[in-house]
Formats: structure tokens, sequence, C-alpha cells
């Protein structure tokens, strides 16, 4: 008996569609995001993770709408990140019926806030989303980025990852900015540098381009591996992923 | 058959939409409520329950749910306590070091899980007694559990369903008399999580 490994499509809303660009630029339309979200959970996905990346409130307001359509339809866990600054904005994404929530550059803006959270809601609410790349002159190699990539944060991803976790963060989604949208595999040295330094679960994000990048990713210590524009575009299913996990070995559903 | 009344205690604890939603969809008219009267005219109770042990007993208190709950049990009318909802029904809780009493309904305490990995997320599966009520027709599917803390030791006078994180054994289910709990969440467990819910309805 053990956990099993999980597999969780991801879905960028922007003002209540799904969207996929390559590192953020040039954002093509991939469907529904209710429709999107019942497929994959029929198709076997563990988990749903939604990013919202509209700019605007009235965007936001849209993608807490079609939270709560979601939540209504689909009973596996759902993660909304995106514009979390608060334990108010927790809040009101846990009564949309997410079960969790991402937080990134609200968490580098005032660190503070992690604990706030964690103390209202426990830990398993939160997730540390963290956007990292190479950068030269961070001690680790890795640099925490904002502005989905675009700007540097000035911070190590190793320390600022360490310092959320104690804070009270309780699962890692760790994207890389330099595999993400590229399907050249995962960035399999940030993943083990940051396994090394976290307990709590870690999902593996940026970079899937073929089933066995996802096998990487979880011999490299990920607890959960994330993707979208293999399943959006359906060069990939869910459950050719997880076959090819159990082939090499790892448990899944 | 009449649907059954299902009525789900709110006390300000996280997410009761999916909760209330899966009930609906398994068969059930839901109330979501703390008014106290309304909930003691429902057919069965729901005891939901997300976060820290003493949170929720705080919450509990504040609503007046102890005498709820404790009142519905010994009349012997069903209750489903999920989570949080499962793990405020033993003696106690521990965190942090300190102890926090439960309803003490169940024997045995909640404790930290001594693994590595935590929280405990993902879905796990479970070791269910045979002759469940709970578990018909889906003995061997996996759940869907988000936890640190958990009951170590089976109450020795339940049917008990046990699960395990790395080599930690701990209590995943419990049935006995009117009332059953589950430490995960079947309102997020997919279809497995449905037909419990439906079992338990229909129990």
């Amino acid at each position: 008996m053990a956990v099993s490994l999980r597999v969780i499509p991801c879905l960028d809303v922007h003002d209540g569609r799904v969207v996929k660009g390559v590192n953020f630029e040039n954002l093509r339309d991939a469907g529904d995001p209710v429709e999107l979200a019942a497929t994959y959970s029929a198709a076997g996905a563990d988990e749903l993770v939604f990013l919202d990346i509209s700019a605007s409130s009235e965007g936001r307001a849209t993608t807490r709408d079609m939270v709560s359509r979601c939540a209504e339809s689909v009973f596996i866990p759902l993660t909304v990140g995106g514009g979390v600054r608060s334990v108010e904005d927790v809040d009101s994404l846990l009564r949309c019926g997410a079960d969790k929530a991402g937080i990134n550059t609200g968490a580098l803006e005032r660190p503070d806030v992690i604990d706030e959270i964690a103390a209202r809601f426990g830990n398993q609410v939160l997730v540390l989303s963290l956007d990292a790349r190479r950068e030269e002159g961070m001690p680790s190699g890795f640099g925490v980025t904002t502005h989905g990539g675009r700007r540097s944060a000035g911070r190590d991803a190793i320390e600022w990852v360490r310092d959320a976790v104690s804070r009270g963060v309780g699962e890692v989604l760790l994207n890389s900015m330099d595999a993400d949208g590229t399907t050249s595999g995962f960035d399999l040295e940030m993943i083990r540098a940051v396994r090394a330094v976290v307990d709590v679960p870690l999902i593996a994000s940026g970079g899937a381009g073929t089933a066995q990048h996802f096998v990487e990713a979880a011999d490299a210590g990920a607890d959960a591996v994330l993707a979208a524009s293999v399943f959006h575009y359906q060069s990939l299913t869910v459950a050719e992923v997880k076959d090819a996990l159990r082939a090499a070995g790892h448990t899944v559903r | 058959m009449v649907a059954p009344r299902v009525g789900l205690l709110d006390y300000g604890s996280g997410n009761l939409h999916s909760a209330a939603r899966a009930l609906s969809l398994a068969g059930a008219v839901v109330t979501v409520t703390s008014d106290l009267g309304e909930l003691r005219r429902q057919d069965r109770l729901v005891v939901p329950g997300v976060g820290a042990f003493a949170a929720c007993m705080r919450g509990i208190d504040a609503v007046g749910g102890r005498e709820l709950i404790t009142g519905w049990l010994a009349e012997e009318r069903p209750l489903l306590g999920i989570c949080v909802g499962h793990q405020i029904l033993f003696g106690t809780g521990t965190e942090h070091g300190l102890e926090t009493p439960g309803l003490g309904v169940l024997a045995g305490s909640v404790e930290k899980l001594p693994a590595r990995r935590l929280p405990h997320m993902g879905w796990n599966d479970l070791q269910t007694p045979g002759d469940s009520r709970l578990f018909r027709g889906i003995a061997g599917e996996r759940f869907y559990f988000v936890h640190s803390y958990a009951a170590l030791v089976a109450p020795p006078d339940a049917r008990v369903a046990m699960a395990r994180h790395e080599d930690v054994a701990f209590v995943a289910a419990v049935e006995r008399g009117s009332l059953s709990t589950t430490q995960f969440h079947p309102e997020k467990s997919g279809e497995a999580g449905l037909q419990l819910l439906r079992n338990w309805l229909e129990s």
C-alpha cells in the first residue's frame, strides 16, 4: 500500500478560457475549462491545476465562476493559482470549490502571507507555485522569476523554497521556465535540487513532451507530474503517461 | 425511494461546496447549515472538516455541534464524519505538542504521522473489512487523502479500514453502529468516492 504518483493536467486560464503558449507568450485558445476538466477527470487525471493568467479583476472573477462550475461536476482535487495575495483570496477560492490555492508573486512580495494562510486553513491548502530558471550569480544556480518568467525576482530558488516550506506551504509546484512549453523534457537537475531540501510533496512541471519524460521526473523525486500542452493537443493521454510510469515501477491509480 | 435528507454541518470549515454537490449527485437532498434545529430534522448528518484539529473543535463548539453530534449518535442516527470530521470523534488530538480533547466517541488519539513526506497527499489504497457497508463493491479502489495527522491505532470496537503512508499504518475509515467516518475525502475521490457516498446513503 502506498500513495500513488499523481498525473496532473494543468489548465492555464485567461478570462475563463484555457490557453497555451510557449514561455507564456503567443497564447492560443485550447478549449472550454469545464469541458476539459470533466474530460481529464474521466480519463484518469488525479487532480487538476488551474493557473489564472488573467490580468484584470474581471478576468479573475470569470475564473472563480469557472472554478465553481467545475466543482459542480468534477470530483477530483482542484488547485487554483494566479493573483493570490491574501487570506481573503484563498478563502474566496475555497468557497468557489477549490481544494488548494497556488501562491507565487504574492508570497514573494510579502512572505508573511504564507504564515497567515497556513495558520487559518492549514498548510495542506497552500501550494507554492515556483517559476524558476537557471540564473547566473545565484548560489544554487537557480533563480526565481515573476510575471510568467519575464522578470528575475532576484532570489535564489532553493533558498526561497526552503523559506516558503518552513513558513507553511504544504506542497511545491516547481515550474521550469527554461523548459516550459519546449516539450524537450523536465529540468531534472532542478527537480533533484528542490527535492533535496523539501519534504512536502513536489509537483514537477515544464517541458513534458513524451511519456518517458514523466518517468524521468518521477525518478528524479517528483511526487506528481504536471503538463498542459501535451494533454490539450492530445499528443499524449493521461493513460499513456500512467502506463509508462507503471512500466517503470511507479505506483499509479 | 424517497431521497434521504442530509444535513451538512457548517461550522466554518473549508470547502463544503464539493461535499454538498457530491452528496446530491449520490441521491441526497442536502441542507448546508449551522442551525441545529434544522439539522435535527434531517435523516442523516455529515460532519466535514479541513485544517487543524483544535480550530475545528473550536468551530464545532461555537455552533453547539458537540451536543448535536453526541446526541445524534446516542439516538443511533446515521452520521458520516469526513477528514477532520473523522478525527474529532476520537479522544484527543495532538498538534505541535498540545493536546486538545476531541468528542471521545471513538477510543484513541489523533497524532502527527511519523512519516517523512507530509502532508500525506494523494490517492491511496486501503485494507477494507470484509463485511463493510461503506466499501461494498469498491474494495480495491483508491481514495484521495490530504492530511498530516491520523489515528494510528484502530478503535477496538469498530470495523476499521487501514491505510499506509510510508511505513506507518493509520485508520482510514471507521464503521460502528450508526457511525461512519473516513480520513480520506469521498467527495474528491471520483467515481469510487461517489459510490461510497451512495453506499452510506443506502446503509
